[in-house]
């Protein structure tokens, strides 16, 4: 994939634009498809099958398979429906943001404890 | 005629819901965070709402980007809570009042906001942990609810200077609904925060607290950022500082703070907290 993305000058942070809704489509649909248990159980069960149900692109099934945020987010995702889909491997939003910043969750969480000094 | 007693502010990190859930109000970690709502409880003891109008934001539980309305209004008898996925446990259904509900859409059209209404609608965290905070406990909370679901997920959002006029614009329906209800004005969301990217953690206190105390007293100062300037300043989440925005403009005039509190972090969030009551909780929005 090749498209030019607009570049909103705000560093270090995407912004889920027309384009990424349209890239990040079959993505975002599988994981708001995990507000329901079965649905988590049936991609648990077979995440191969799952992820074939959604159509989701080759980065996409990469990315999933990676467990890997930025990719995620390269790939259309979007960061609310993303938190869905670390919820079923028991991940909050500080183990995901530990991952993007490439920190442990302890440094990260210290970091957060900081900005409020 | 329909008493606008005032509005209370407030974040609704999916965190709150799991500490409450395990009943960790006074765990170090939590503490400072559940010691800002006892004083904001006991004014809403006093005021006795029978109605709040609650601007908040769905997270992917009722609206995907099949269909993304930037401003959506329930009009219904009742809306549910359900599973989220990030594990919080659910809530009894909460009780709507859809005529006011229709007094509100009837004004805002007439203000020429082209706003989705929902006689269907499922609530998430944003709009049940703000009432779980407000009125804790194990019975339903003792409001009727309006939700107005502003769209934060999906660029391009609206912008602060809209939410501003959504908000007036309901304040506009509140006073002229003619029933003898007390309403109180809620706005979930923020306050800085950032979620996704390599500046996932971003905080930004001088702002959180610059917008807090401009609430006050000078809440028109807030409309002069565009959305992305609301991103730049308080992280990519932090759009949901709208809510509170709109809140406010729905209360018009002057407001005397009952109570605030802000601590950084609880999750990955700056919570806020913000008490107004109305002063002239009877006069007409002009």
């Amino acid at each position: 994939m090749a498209e030019k993305r607009r570049d909103y000058g705000i560093p270090g942070t995407p912004i889920f634009d027309g384009d990424a809704a349209q890239r990040g489509y079959a993505l975002n649909a599988m994981c708001f498809s995990f507000n329901d248990e079965s649905n988590r159980e049936a991609f648990r069960r077979d995440e191969e099958a799952y992820c074939r149900r959604f159509g989701l692109d080759e980065a996409q099934r990469r990315a999933v398979a990676n467990r890997n945020v930025l990719e995620l987010i390269a790939a259309g995702g979007n960061i609310y429906y993303l938190a869905k889909f670390a919820g079923i491997f028991g991940l909050d939003v500080q183990d995901v943001g530990a991952q993007q910043t490439g920190m442990t969750k302890e440094a990260f969480k210290a970091k957060l404890v900081e900005a409020g000094r | 005629m329909a008493t606008v007693v005032g509005s209370v502010m407030t974040s609704h990190v999916p965190a709150i819901g799991r500490a409450i859930a395990k009943g960790l109000q006074q765990d170090p970690y939590w503490k400072p965070f559940f010691d800002g709502y006892p004083p904001v409880r006991r004014w809403l003891a006093q005021a006795k709402p029978d109605v709040a109008v609650v601007f908040y934001q769905d997270h992917g539980l009722n609206f995907f980007l099949d269909a993304m309305p930037t401003f959506a209004v329930g009009a219904a008898a009742e809306y549910v809570n359900a599973d989220e996925g990030w594990g919080i446990p659910t809530v009894a259904p909460i009780r709507g009042d859809a005529s006011l509900s229709w007094h509100v859409i009837e004004q805002l059209v007439a203000d020429e906001f082209d706003v989705t209404t929902c006689q269907r609608m499922k609530v998430d965290h944003a709009l049940t942990l703000p009432l779980a905070l407000f009125w804790p406990g194990e019975g339903p909370p003792p409001v009727r609810v309006v939700p107005i679901a502003m769209n934060h997920v999906q660029h391009p959002l609206p912008s602060p200077k809209r939410a501003y006029a959504l908000g007036e614009s309901v304040g506009r329906a509140l006073a002229t609904w003619d029933a003898d209800v007390r309403v109180v004005v809620v706005g979930t969301g923020g306050l800085s925060h950032q979620l996704d990217g390599q500046r996932a953690g971003f905080i930004n206190k001088p702002f959180d607290l610059m917008c807090m105390d401009a609430l006050v007293d000078e809440p028109r100062k807030l409309t002069k950022y565009s959305a992305l300037d609301i991103v730049r300043e308080a992280g990519a989440q932090g759009t949901e500082l709208m809510a509170w925005i709109a809140a406010r403009a729905a209360l018009g005039g002057r407001v005397s703070k009952v109570h605030s509190n802000y601590h950084v972090p609880i999750s990955n969030t700056a919570a806020g907290l913000l008490a107004l009551a109305n002063d002239a909780p009877l006069s007409r929005a002009a």
